[in-house]
């Protein structure tokens, strides 16, 4: 009703002219800066279209290297997403205790900070004039800072996975919600032990909100740059960082811009992932992932 | 393998071990919520076999008792007793119980067949006792046909047979019974009351704790029925004992309708027989043991054992009608008696008695049961 009374009487063909603000501002925003790199990438410097830049990128080792390394940290973090958030949500939604939902709330709170912080938050910890190396060196007399993992693959994927549970744990948590509580309690009536219960009533209860959540977090761990940026980790480089060392540091903007157009090539096959996973398997659950 | 591969009594299931005695045997439980006690040293005997109905309204403790046998709650104080063996520190899954709630609770992702071998699964049996099993529980209960499907592709009252078949699948030492039928529309209920009473007449050794609010389930069903208020047990006893002759104004107003008056206790009138005063008219019926002359209590009679006044009644009142509803099979008549209120219910009546018409009732001494007042 609200639309009709702001869209006004509605004139044969007149509706269709609604669409165009929004076309205009996404092809301004969005589709005329994307058919920029993607023309970049094609033509390079010159006016021939071709895939000759394509397949250069695609013999560069430094390419191949950052693709792996994109595709490794993004599955281990949504894999460590998905078992953190998993746990978390089970114990905060089936183990009562005072302040939980405050908890849960808190957690929350870790979607609207941006990415970064977790890096520097982690680099105050384990850096190596952090707080555990500084405590290890004092207590120890170690020469160098014992602990090292922040400046290896390890590092990025740990911070990616403190930043990225919450996507996990909120749809997880949804999902424990509409289990019925006497289910689980005849499950147990029955003799079955709890891990037996998890296996077999809550994880298939909880399926589509994992796959959900794994798979909006394997997108979002596939374009995270602020992290592995951040910690700087040895050797660690991911297409998102490629594409910046590349346009801003070697002002090969042909390179950046075809590693850029693969970036959002795979990005947009993982949504489309995403987005089957919720169809598929949404169901009732649709609505809270 | 016919019934006997569900019989409790089977010495082959691991879950019958210890069964003997008494079946469930609740010692003095007493369940708090945030220092709200919701059970009170409760106390109850349920011997093995037998069908026990656990009534009462919402809030008085039935449901928590259900749940402290079932493990799911953890009593202040007391002991729960399963056959012989302590059950009151066991985790849930270690009590050899079957459980059957409102909302059937079956598992929505794995079908019929699975959700009844769920329980024979998680203890580790056979694959062909559980095939075995599992085909004979669903023929039981009349949903041998429907093995391949979901829960969601069943009824209510489908879904709620094959909760049945899931918990007697386990060879449970008992069965508890939580409101398995309040989800039921009425016609189902009833046609599952008689198969509930027909699974046990199969099953005798198996020990059932009813839990309802229905009256009419628990008279139908229950060999002994524990009436409970504000978390303590008002009265116990055989079902119908318990409906005729009611202990207290509670269980009389709770099991069944009553006609409760007020009289006052005259004198004897023979052999366990007491004269009672009501208003105008003196009223013979028989003696209640802590009641002594002079007394005031209530007089019970129920209304179907109210009738016109015929030459074999040994009592009469006068009444005069205040409303008149057929219901069906019945008539229900509702008197006005020296100010108290009555009810009469008979078969329908040709030519039911006008509004205000006075009626002479009587009822027969073995219908009236005096109870203790205030």
């Amino acid at each position: 009703m609200a639309e009709a009374v702001l869209a006004g009487p509605v004139r044969a063909g007149g509706g269709r002219l609604w669409i165009l603000p929004p076309l205009l501002m996404l092809a301004g925003l969005f589709f005329y800066p994307l058919s920029l790199i993607a023309i970049q990438a094609l033509t390079g410097d010159g006016t021939t279209v071709s895939f000759e830049h394509f397949a250069a990128v695609f013999k560069s080792g430094l390419f191949l290297g950052a693709l792996w390394h994109t595709i490794e940290i993004a599955v281990a973090s949504s894999a460590g997403c998905l078992v953190l958030g998993f746990a978390i949500a089970l114990v905060l939604s089936f183990v009562p205790f005072p302040g939980a939902k405050e908890i849960a709330r808190f957690i929350d709170t870790f979607i609207a900070l941006p990415t970064f912080l977790a890096a520097l938050a982690f680099t105050f910890i384990y850096g190596s004039a952090g707080v555990v190396n500084g405590a290890l060196v004092e207590l120890f007399g170690f020469e160098t800072p014992p602990v090292d993992f922040l400046y290896s693959p390890w590092g990025v994927i740990l911070a990616e996975i403190t930043v990225y549970t919450p996507f996990v744990l909120r749809p997880l948590m949804a999902a424990f919600s509409l289990i019925e509580t006497a289910q689980i309690e005849v499950a147990s009536s029955l003799g079955a032990r709890p891990f037996r219960i998890i296996r077999e009533i809550i994880l298939p209860a909880a399926m589509p909100a994992l796959l959900a959540g794994g798979s909006l977090c394997l997108l979002l761990t596939v374009n995270e740059f602020g992290i592995v940026l951040f910690i700087g980790a040895k050797g660690v480089i991911t297409l998102p960082l490629l594409v910046y060392d590349k346009a801003i540091q070697e002002f090969d903007y042909t390179a950046a811009c075809v590693i850029a157009v693969i970036n959002v090539a795979l990005s947009l096959s993982l949504y489309m992932v995403y987005r089957t996973v919720i169809a598929r398997f949404g169901g009732r659950n649709a609505g809270v992932v | 393998m016919g019934l006997a591969a569900i019989d409790t009594t089977s010495p082959s299931g691991p879950s019958t071990e210890g069964l003997g005695g008494e079946g469930i045997s609740f010692e003095g439980i007493t369940v708090a919520y945030k220092g709200n006690v919701v059970l009170s040293d409760f106390s109850l005997q349920i011997r093995r076999g037998e069908i026990m109905a656990l009534i009462g309204p919402s809030g008085s403790g039935k449901t928590t008792a259900l749940r402290a046998v079932a493990g799911f709650v953890r009593p202040q104080s007391g002991r729960i007793r399963i056959g012989e063996s302590d059950v009151t520190d066991l985790p849930p899954y270690a009590r050899g119980i079957g459980m059957v709630v409102q909302n059937y609770a079956l598992f929505p992702h794995m079908k019929i067949e699975d959700n009844v071998a769920f329980g024979l699964r998680a203890q580790k049996s056979p694959a062909d006792l559980i095939a075995e099993q599992v085909k004979e529980c669903l023929r039981m209960v009349g949903m041998a046909a429907y093995v391949g499907r979901f829960p969601r592709e069943l009824s209510g009252g489908q879904q709620q047979r094959v909760a049945i078949a899931r918990a007697l699948a386990v060879q449970p030492r008992v069965l508890l019974l939580d409101e398995p039928l309040s989800a039921l529309d009425a016609q189902i209920r009833r046609s599952m009351v008689e198969e509930l009473a027909k699974l046990h007449r199969d099953l005798p050794n198996l020990t059932v704790l009813y839990v309802t609010h229905d009256q009419t389930e628990a008279l139908t069903l229950a060999d002994r029925i524990a009436i409970m208020k504000d978390g303590c047990l008002s009265s116990f006893g055989p079902s119908q004992g318990l409906y005729s002759r009611p202990p207290n104004r509670f269980t009389a107003e709770f099991l069944g309708r009553a006609n409760l008056l007020l009289v006052k206790i005259e004198g004897p009138a023979g052999a366990g027989l007491v004269r009672v005063r009501f208003g105008e008219m003196a009223l013979t019926v028989p003696a209640h043991p802590t009641l002594d002359v002079g007394a005031e209590c209530l007089l019970c009679i129920r209304p179907h054992d109210l009738g016109l006044a015929e030459p074999q009644h040994d009592n009469r009142l006068t009444a005069a009608v205040t409303h008149v509803q057929w219901q069906g099979d019945h008539h229900a008549i509702t008197l006005d008696c020296a100010g108290t209120p009555l009810r009469l219910v008979s078969a329908p009546l040709r030519e039911p008695p006008a509004h205000g018409a006075a009626l002479d009732l009587g009822f027969a001494l073995a219908d009236a049961t005096l109870i203790p007042h205030g």
